[in-house]
């Protein structure tokens, strides 16, 4: 059996919904202290007919392995249309059964962070829109918070490669 | 679909046809036990000992120091123990580098709980041993230094002659694990100073399962497998004559062809490393610029995640392979990449390709047209992307 399924390979050639939203509504990064991968994420909110809040439209980045990439990009899919809400409730043992293969126990850990970027972007339109965010949420919040920090000290030195790399 | 591309050979390499050819008899016709006393195992014995004679030759050894083993890893294993037991009545400290194979890091660690001492000298950016750093380190109770000769990883070749003189000097064992360089690179194990020297045959287009451990002559060791007393009572177990007479067959290739080979290969990892440092911004040669394996390169590319690197590059005919954290079950960066002074992060994009008896100057170019592509596409995707 190859390390990882088709669904995976798949999602990794062709990640959907890769790049930025000019000013997004919310947009939430996370980081993974034990292997180094950092994700970003961005949304569009909009409303359904039931006048709920959807999300319109989401795009990501990152600078992670295999599973980061195909994880998000699946995610993407999944929670693009639906209500905050029931984004919100994706956890990752649902991104990891969609993916069609048990990962390796050290592999689980890339899964959250597609989940941690989208709690923290939904978290940042609550926040700049002033609504009520859960007790839940925010635990959540100062968790990923916490591990970004300690991965933004780590890349910092590389803010300088930026321009080198980019020009 | 093209043809797949394989730089991954200093992971494993393909068994040689003309090896390939000379095992075959000894797994069915001459498939005798070396310690029967009929027809059938005297034939085996032969080739044993026959191949003894070669891989002694190859590296200016006695046919008698040649201890034949499973793999380096059983090799690098009975070095350190065997050594530690049987001298540890001289004394209990021995010293490694930091940027040994993990089987050599990892005996050093088991003996270090078993009440012995490790010493684990620092490497500069290259992965060079400091020997006035190794001097520093020497006390009366040291018995035993192991430095490999050349690094799996970023193929650094150490200073071995320098290190094995200081070593004789004080009459401390020398071992050194060749596991990488042996066939690829000269060696004479007299010139090098050595007591012990680890050879593994599936880095050097033979078969996986044989192996050898040169052993000077009067070295104080231990076995650590117990049995019917083969290999001059070092390491019992029916001998693997088959995968043996391989190995011998693949170092009679490489005594032949090694200096024209190495020359050739120089000539490509060369062009490789110059075309991807070139080609790709923000990229960097991880181990010594000249004082490397002739197939080896290695890099980091800032901005980029290892693993994806590696699929990307399997996607499109090209084996590789990363020191990055995401790859490892233990989800550490490469201890090689860190101990040369690299950051995790920095290791997080690092990239091994080492070439081999089949890799060609179009399969160079394949992959300098290719990488920079798949570099480019990972860090579209990445958030420092601006």
């Amino acid at each position: 059996m190859p390390i990882y399924s088709k669904e995976i390979i798949k999602h990794f050639k062709n990640p959907k919904n890769v790049g930025k939203i000019k000013k997004p509504d919310g947009s939430g990064e996370a980081g993974n202290i034990l292997c180094g991968d950092i994700m970003r994420l961005y949304l569009k909110i909009g409303e359904n007919k039931k006048g709920e809040k959807i999300i319109e439209d989401i795009k990501f980045e990152t600078l992670g392995c295999i599973v980061a990439i195909a994880n998000t990009s699946l995610l993407t899919t999944l929670v693009k249309g639906k209500t905050i809400k029931e984004a919100l409730s994706f956890k990752k043992e649902d991104l990891i059964k969609k993916l069609g293969q048990p990962l390796p126990p050290f592999k689980i850990h890339c899964s959250i962070l597609a989940v941690d970027a989208l709690k923290e972007a939904i978290y940042d339109y609550y926040l700049k829109n002033k609504l009520e965010i859960s007790e839940d949420l925010e635990k959540e919040h100062q968790r990923i918070t916490k591990t970004k920090e300690e991965l933004e000290k780590r890349y910092k030195g590389f803010q300088t490669f930026e321009k080198e790399i980019l020009k | 679909m093209r043809k797949k591309i394989y730089m991954d050979y200093a992971a494993t390499t393909p068994v040689d046809p003309r090896v390939v050819k000379a095992m075959l008899p000894y797994l069915s016709e001459k498939f005798g036990n070396t310690m029967s006393l009929h027809s059938f195992g005297q034939e085996a014995k032969e080739a044993l000992e026959e191949s003894r004679e070669v891989v002694a030759n190859l590296m200016g050894a006695k046919p008698n120091e040649i201890i034949f083993t499973s793999s380096a890893t059983e090799s690098n294993n009975l070095a350190l123990k065997g050594i530690a037991l049987a001298n540890k009545d001289k004394g209990r400290h021995i010293i490694i580098s930091p940027i040994e194979h993990p089987c050599v890091m990892e005996s050093a660690k088991w003996l270090e709980s078993q009440g012995f001492e490790i010493t684990r000298l620092k490497v500069d950016k290259y992965g060079l041993v400091d020997l006035q750093e190794l001097q520093k380190a020497i006390k009366k109770e040291t018995i035993l230094v192991s430095i490999m000769h050349a690094n799996n990883e970023i193929g650094t070749i150490e200073p071995i002659e320098e290190i094995g003189k200081i070593c004789k000097e004080k009459g401390i064992y020398f071992h050194t694990d060749a596991a990488q360089s042996f066939g690829k690179i000269p060696i004479d194990i007299n010139k090098m100073n050595v007591d012990l020297l680890t050879a593994s045959s599936h880095k050097m287009y033979g078969p996986k399962g044989a192996a050898a451990l040169f052993i000077r002559e009067g070295t104080k060791i231990e076995p650590l497998i117990h049995g019917g007393g083969h290999e001059s009572g070092l390491r019992s177990s029916t001998v693997n004559v088959s995968a043996i007479v391989g190995f011998i067959e693949a170092c009679r290739i490489c005594q032949k062809e090694m200096r024209k080979e190495g020359q050739r290969l120089t000539v490509l990892r060369d062009k490789l490393i110059k075309g991807v440092l070139r080609k790709i911004p923000g990229s960097h040669l991880n181990g010594h610029p000249q004082k490397r394996l002739p197939n080896n390169a290695n890099f980091w590319f800032a901005f980029v995640e290892g693993e994806s690197m590696v699929i990307q590059l399997d996607l499109l005919g090209i084996a590789a392979s990363t020191g990055s954290a995401c790859s490892s079950a233990k989800l550490e960066p490469s201890h090689v990449l860190l101990a040369i002074g690299l950051r995790p992060e920095q290791a997080h994009g690092s990239l091994r390709l080492s070439l081999g008896r089949w890799t060609e100057e179009k399969d160079i170019d394949y992959v300098l047209e290719v990488l920079p592509k798949v570099v480019k596409r990972l860090r579209e995707i990445s958030p420092f992307k601006k």
